[in-house]
């Protein structure tokens, strides 16, 4: 229940108190904007530019998420959250929802009470090491001293390998992957393990890229995506089918510079006329505006364009599309029928 | 006869609770205790709603089941199978291994720079004063970080030691026997045999002898005034028995037979054989031991290609041969036999295991073991003593940092001590190193120790930024994995935070006690 | 008598000598470096020693910062610059991440247009501070200022109505007042309980009921021409706003454009180097690449201006949308609130008894399932009631604002962040402070132990663990439902953290203090509060100001440790730098950037501390 608590008096407009309730969608309209947790960096998936506006593959979902509700997809505030303050941040309510790169577990699903609102990227713990180190396979690794970005399930994953493959190393734990990046290219660590896209990224912006390779072994299942606190699915509905319209979208070639052509007037597939809201009341079953998946969409354009613009091949990040191919195209990203 | 009678006693007022200052005290202290019971009571009723609404409850069952990760520097035994409260004590010794090296160097370093300062060398006084200011003024986790990241930039990897096709090393190792590089610095370590400990008791029969003799030359002084002369005779006691002990019980120690047991193979083997049979040999190894320093130079002259698997001691090892994380252990020959009944009889143990027929010793009573770079796979260094770069950097930042702060405390305790003092021993004719010792020291130690004992418990207190370099302490393991991967913020947090308080109140009361004694009793 | 004469004596001198040159040895530099330098054996190799580490440290250092480069916008171009003169990218420094984010680095991400705001705040304290270190040349008059300086910058810092802070500021005259008055009545304890009470009741309860009325009010008479407003501006920013795109877009493409011409600039200048190394063709081709980097810096300095200021016209025009959306409501929401309100009321008196006085399900185990449900529905109309009420609460909020524009703390950050919290952690924790200390020194067993332990707790436990109980923790142990701002929140942990702190320092200041000064006070017949407030206290704070500098300056540097809580500090902000994808890779230059400023402003105050520490020792000589 709400109560007026005493620090609620020395609050002035900027800090105001807010809290947590059982209708997080009602609170978000009622505040005007989202409260979206990012990482406090990576790249291509949340930063900061020079003038402060977030960009990245996490932040499109959020200001997504944002844009179906208000229509507007600067109506987000952007709350960096650091691998150990993240649950405590959503728990809390201080955050409507958490889209930092989060795996989604058995335990934080369950024992931790979130609600994970499907996948946004497959990913895997992944290693790279230098070239000149000749190693072929993570099986190699024996006795080497490994870097990994902490706070996160990558520590019992390479405990785990490394235990099960029977060979020892040796953990460098470091809090951000800047730091470990350059314990790793002074050759302070002889291999960098994180999540895969991260690598990829980080190897990306090196001076010579070719110098370093990832190998083949993925030794862990990465399913990233967005997730709210339990007990309110209405908002978590929100999250999930904003998340899903922009996988239909591609699925159905719906686009940033289409869409509003498509939504003008309802067109021959009846999907598309569902999800724009040209035909049926899909919005309001949702408690949001018929062209919520429109708005949706045009903030960043859909799954695809997003992935395009923040990781993919023709950014300097240059990520493949791979699992994160749509379904019919031999990926994983599938999004249930807008029906 | 006149009578004293008391004056008659005034009935009590309750109103005497407010203006009499005898029981204004008693309410006051009383309103006090009931405002403060009231905000405890507050706080735990709110913990508690709050729990309850998380569908948490407040136990430390979660200390108790597997910890799962690994940590890098472990001063005791450890390994991902075991628990988080395994792992928070592994934190826990890493913090106080860090903090006590760093209270030391600090203090060599404070002493060093504060007397520099004071120097009337220009260049040396001046260069002092840069480095104390530009440690203090600046935060220590950008100081944590830059000495990290120097640390890294300016060493070589270890790959550099190893030679190239033509047999040339980038680099050599110092003396043969000490690498520094950026992943660690690598240098001798020693084994002990089982007799070790006859040969700590000499040491400690040595080091009683010694204050024995300090005593006695005090006490003639004391009574005649002649100074008698303690340092040979000391170093006459300690060294002699030593080295009589060392080659008696390396005598005896050499005349231990060791035996390899040896998972998967059949009795009657010999090393080679077993070694042809079994493809990779995985040792068992304790380099804390002496026979294992003994068994492995063994295998290196039997020329048989082997791995390592580094244990803390003999049961550990033992647990180790049992899952079949190692296969070739080395043992007592007589206790051989127990150990593969005891290992045949743990369920689900099929290999078969047997004795090798090679004869083997238990080494000298304290062997020496050098690192070595390996010739294959990735490079690195195997054996000897390690002590890896987290650890290092995290040392030095702390204790330069600290270091600065306690060179201004010895400077102003340097400066405090009175002129007129060492004039006055310089008339009674004291030498300088005298004046220094009898009479100025412990006059600017009155002065130092207690601003010092605060930059102790600073270091202490510093030291959980330990994470920033990758050194496992107790804010990294309890405070920061196993929280992140339990959800058990409140508990591990109030552990945390225990184990900081206990030993901050440890290390002022020793350091207290210490400064107490050597105050000026004043009658 | 002789009668010597001075001309008889040939052997007599008759005038002085000119002063003779002192040897060469004993003059001038070499005797400077004789005697400085190489006094003695150890000495000389001291010496030495000292100038090899100095020249070490330049040796590496020096050309580093001599092939700097300033202007580039990105690692890759800093270093495609330094490939140019045949540089690796660790043979010359990248200060151009210092040229394109040291705004960033220094305010976090405070709008833009409002930097003057914390600017001022920070300005004004020092005329706040002034009153108080300079007591005897200023005038008294000028101490209302520091008072009411907090509540200012807290208003200049966060914005939002100008009542809100004047409110709270009010809640402590009505404290003093009810103080005055009530003492006189019911004598010094009354009086000071019963302040507490009337100020908390104030802040409690009527501070936001008087906010919210005013809002309202404000609101009520803006709405008409407020609505008009607002349309009108969403009417004319939004093709302003298009104009706008249309252009940054075209500035984009310029850039692009440089860009391109960089790159073939940058190839030619490489194969010079190549092949004619050394000659005027090679130093053509260099001195255009680097005027062709000024060019395109530019460009890209005016393109991202206007991308600011489309930024913030976007932002304005979300904001006005919305509001004004929110204003259209606001008659429909303020029909629609009696009738829910009146529902929930009405749900709740008709509940059966078992469930009449909870407030969550969590209490209705034992309830039946009708219980629950009748439960679970007054739940949700209260629930609904009190969102509308919110909702209508800040809608008018926005309306009837009159004052600065608000400005969320998370947008606070870098060194403002520092400053901020730094600042307020030690004016916060004075009084609290100067209470510790009376309560360590109080005879008083119960207030005299309790301080003690709170002392020693908090002084036990590393701020780290400190500021993860106030990310992590708080929200335990505040009641069910809370959540304020994590700033506010770190704020309350530094301020009980450095109060721990000062009550030390002002501990010791009490015990300079000669015994007389407390035995006159007691034979003046002052009680304890008099004899604290007029003899003691004074003199004991005064000689502990440079202790409060110096708690300060600690304080100050361990800001950068909110890092580990998310908040962006400086060192935050460089791991969200460095996550752009044109500074990933970037290390010492921001480093030395922060450390830098971190060092002028920490030694400036050490000095400061230092000066004010011989003075009162010469003042109390």
């Amino acid at each position: 229940m709400k109560r007026t608590v005493f620090f609620g008096a020395l609050t002035v407009a900027g800090l105001a108190a807010s809290m947590a309730s059982a209708a997080t969608l009602d609170d978000v309209k009622a505040r005007g904007s989202l409260n979206c947790g990012v990482t406090t960096g990576l790249v291509g998936f949340a930063a900061p530019d020079a003038n402060g506006v977030w960009t990245g593959f996490d932040v499109g979902m959020c200001r997504a998420v944002a844009a179906a509700i208000f229509g507007d997809p600067s109506a987000v505030e952007f709350v960096p959250t650091t691998g150990q303050t993240r649950f405590t941040a959503l728990a809390s309510g201080e955050i409507d929802m958490l889209a930092r790169n989060t795996t989604w577990t058995f335990s934080r699903d369950v024992d931790l009470k979130f609600e994970f609102n499907g996948v946004n990227y497959y990913d895997g713990q992944g290693f790279m090491v230098p070239k000149e180190l000749g190693v072929n396979s993570a099986k190699d690794l024996d006795g080497a001293t490994v870097c990994i970005q902490t706070g996160t399930t990558t520590e019992l994953n390479l405990a785990d390998f490394f235990r099960t493959n029977n060979i020892s190393y040796e953990p460098v734990p470091i809090e951000t992957n800047a730091e470990a990046q350059q314990q790793y290219l002074a050759g302070a660590c002889d291999v960098y393990t994180t999540d895969a896209s991260g690598l990829a990224a980080t190897r990306a912006t090196f001076e010579n890229p070719a110098d370093h390779v990832l190998l083949p072994e993925i030794i862990s299942k990465e399913p990233l995506g967005p997730l709210v606190r339990h007990g309110d699915s209405e908002w978590g509905d929100v999250v999930r089918w904003t998340l899903n319209a922009l996988i239909t979208a591609e699925e159905l070639g719906v686009t940033s510079t289409n869409v509003n052509d498509l939504a003008a007037a309802p067109t021959d597939n009846p999907e598309v006329n569902r999800l724009l809201g040209t035909e049926g009341e899909l919005g309001a079953m949702l408690g949001l505006d018929a062209n919520w998946a429109q708005n949706a969409i045009a903030a960043g354009g859909n799954y695809g364009e997003l992935f395009e613009k923040n990781i993919g091949e023709n950014t300097p990040i240059g990520l493949a599309r791979g699992l994160n191919a749509q379904w019919t195209e031999g990926g994983l990203i599938y999004s249930p029928p807008f029906r | 006869m006149s009578t004293l009678t008391d004056p008659p006693k005034a009935a009590f007022r309750p109103s005497q609770l407010i203006y009499d200052t005898r029981y204004r005290s008693i309410t006051i202290q009383v309103v006090a205790l009931i405002l403060l019971c009231i905000a405890f009571y507050w706080l735990i009723n709110n913990t508690v709603q709050n729990l309850a609404n998380l569908g948490k409850e407040f136990n430390f069952s979660f200390l108790g089941s597997r910890a799962g990760y690994d940590i890098n520097q472990r001063p005791i035994a450890y390994d991902n199978s075991m628990t988080h409260a395994r792992a928070a004590l592994v934190g826990m010794t890493n913090t106080i291994l860090v903090s006590a090296l760093g209270c030391i160097m600090a203090t060599i370093i404070g002493v060093i720079i504060g007397v520099l300062r004071l120097s009337n060398n220009w260049v040396v006084s001046r260069l002092a004063a840069v480095y104390v200011e530009g440690f203090r003024n600046v935060p220590l986790l950008l100081w944590i970080i830059a000495i990290f990241a120097l640390f890294t930039e300016g060493m070589d990897p270890p790959n550099t030691f190893r030679p190239n096709a033509d047999g040339i090393a980038q680099n050599e190792m110092f003396l043969g026997s000490v690498a520094v590089t950026n992943q660690g610095t690598f240098m001798p370590g020693l084994a002990w045999s089982s007799l070790a400990w006859i040969l700590s008791l000499v040491l400690i029969a040595c080091i009683a002898g010694i204050v024995f003799l300090r005593r006695r030359a005090r006490a003639i002084q004391a009574e005649t005034g002649r100074i008698v002369p303690v340092f040979l005779p000391a170093l006459g006691v300690l060294i002699v028995p030593m080295v009589l002990g060392y080659f008696a019980l390396s005598a005896v120690s050499q005349r231990n037979d060791q035996v390899f047991v040896a998972l998967g193979a059949q009795s009657g083997m010999d090393l080679a054989s077993y070694a042809e049979a079994s493809g990779r040999i995985n040792f068992c190894s304790i380099p804390s031991e002496a026979s294992t320093i003994n068994a492995e130079r063994y295998m290196q002259s039997t020329e048989v290609n082997f791995r390592r698997g580094d244990f803390f001691g003999d049961d550990d090892a033992r647990k180790a041969l049992a899952a079949g994380n190692c296969s070739l252990i080395i043992v007592d020959a007589s206790e051989a036999d127990a150990l593969i009944a005891e290992i045949e009889a743990t369920p689900l143990f099929n290999e078969p295991i047997a004795v090798l027929s090679d004869q083997l010793v238990e080494g000298r009573v304290v062997e020496v073991h050098y690192p070595v770079m390996t010739e294959r796979g990735i490079p690195r260094f195997e054996g000897g003593f390690q002590v890896r770069n987290p650890l290092i950097a995290l040392w030095l930042a702390l204790s330069l940092y600290t270091g600065a702060f306690i060179a201004e405390i010895v400077r102003a305790g340097i400066l405090a001590v009175s002129r007129g003092q060492s004039e006055a021993a310089f008339a009674l004719g004291l030498r300088p190193n005298r004046t220094m010792r009898l009479v100025i020291l412990p006059q600017a130690l009155r002065v130092i120790v207690p601003p010092l004992i605060s930059q102790f418990l600073n270091l202490t207190k510093n030291s959980s930024l330990a994470i920033a370099v990758g050194y496992m302490d107790v804010r990294a393991t309890l405070g920061g994995i196993t929280i992140n991967q339990t959800g058990r913020e409140l508990e591990g947090i109030l552990l945390m935070g225990m184990f900081y308080l206990a030993l901050s109140i440890a290390i002022s009361a020793v350091m207290n006690f210490y400064n107490n004694r050597n105050t000026l009793k004043e009658r | 008598m002789s009668d010597t004469h001075a001309q008889s004596s040939t052997f007599v001198r008759t005038q002085m000598l000119s002063e003779a040159e002192p040897p060469l040895r004993e003059k001038g530099a070499v005797k400077w470096l004789r005697e400085n330098l190489f006094s003695s054996w150890l000495n000389a190799i001291l010496t030495i020693l000292s100038l090899l580490i100095v020249y070490w440290a330049l040796s590496g250092l020096i050309p580093w910062l001599a092939n700097s480069v300033w202007t580039a916008g990105s690692l890759t171009e800093c270093r495609q610059v330094l490939s140019v003169d045949g540089l690796g990218s660790h043979d010359g420094a990248c200060f151009a991440v210092i040229t394109d984010r040291w705004v960033q680095l220094i305010f976090g991400f405070y709008p833009s247009d409002l930097y003057w705001r914390p600017v001022l705040a920070f300005a004004l304290f020092f005329v706040a501070l002034a009153p108080v270190l300079f007591s005897a040349q200023l005038p008294r008059q000028m101490m209302w200022f520091s008072l009411v300086y907090p509540f200012l910058a807290v208003w200049l810092i966060w914005g939002g109505s100008i009542w809100s802070p004047l409110l709270v500021l009010l809640g402590f005259v009505v404290g003093y007042l009810a103080l005055r008055e009530l003492s006189k009545i019911g004598g010094a304890i009354v009086g000071v309980i019963s302040a507490i009470v009337v100020a908390v009741i104030w802040w409690g309860l009527i501070t936001p009921w008087a906010t919210n009325t005013l809002h309202r009010v404000v609101g009520e008479a803006r709405i008409e021409s407020e609505t008009a407003a607002l349309s009108a501006m969403v009417d004319e920013m939004t093709p302003r706003l298009e104009a706008l795109e249309a252009e940054r877009d075209g500035l984009i493409a310029r850039v692009n454009e440089e860009v391109a011409t960089k790159d073939a600039l940058l190839e030619e200048a490489l194969s010079q180097r190549l092949n004619n190394p050394g000659t005027p063709a090679f130093e053509t081709a260099r001195s255009a690449l680097l005027a062709q980097m000024d060019v395109l810096m530019a460009a890209r300095r005016e393109a991202s201006e206007l991308a600011v200021e489309t930024f913030l016209l976007d932002e304005d025009l979300s904001e006005a949308r919305g509001l004004l959306t929110r204003t259209r409501l606001l008659e429909a929401q303020n029909a629609q609130l009696p009738g829910l309100t009146e529902k929930a009321a009405e749900l709740r008196a008709n509940l059966p008894d078992a469930v009449a006085n909870l407030l969550s399900l969590d209490g209705a185990g034992d309830a039946t399932p009708e219980e629950r449900q009748a439960l679970e529905e007054t739940l949700a109309a209260e629930e609904q009631a009190a969102t509308l009420r919110d909702a209508l609460e800040s809608t008018y909020a926005t309306l009837g604002r009159v004052g600065l524009e608000p400005v969320q703390s998370r947008e606070i950050g870098g060194f403002t962040l520092g400053m901020i919290i730094g600042v307020s952690g030690i004016v916060l924790s004075l009084p609290l402070g100067i209470l510790l200390a009376l309560g360590r020194q109080s005879p008083l067993l119960i207030i005299n132990k309790s301080s003690v332990a709170f002392i020693e707790v908090i002084r036990g436990v590393p701020l780290i663990v400190w500021l993860i109980t106030a990310s992590l923790l708080l929200n335990y142990f505040l009641p069910p439902g809370t959540n304020f701002d994590l700033m506010l929140r770190v704020i309350i942990m530094v301020t009980l953290f450095s109060a721990a702190y000062i009550a030390e320092v002002i501990r010791g200041g009490l015990a300079a203090l000669p015994k007389g000064q407390y035995e006159g006070a007691d034979s003046l017949g002052l009680d304890y509060w008099q004899s604290m407030r007029l003899i003691i206290l004074p003199q004991a704070l005064k000689i502990s100001i440079p202790g409060i500098v110096n708690t300060f300056i600690g304080l100050f540097k361990d800001t950068v440790l909110v890092v580990f809580i998310g908040l962006l500090d400086p060192i935050g902000l460089t791991n969200a730098i460095r996550a752009s994808t044109d500074w990933n890779g970037i290390y010492w230059e921001l480093f030395i950037f922060i450390g830098l400023l971190f060092f002028i402003f920490c030694y400036s105050m050490g000095r400061y501390s230092l000066y004010l520490e011989k003075k009162l020792q010469r003042e109390n000589r």
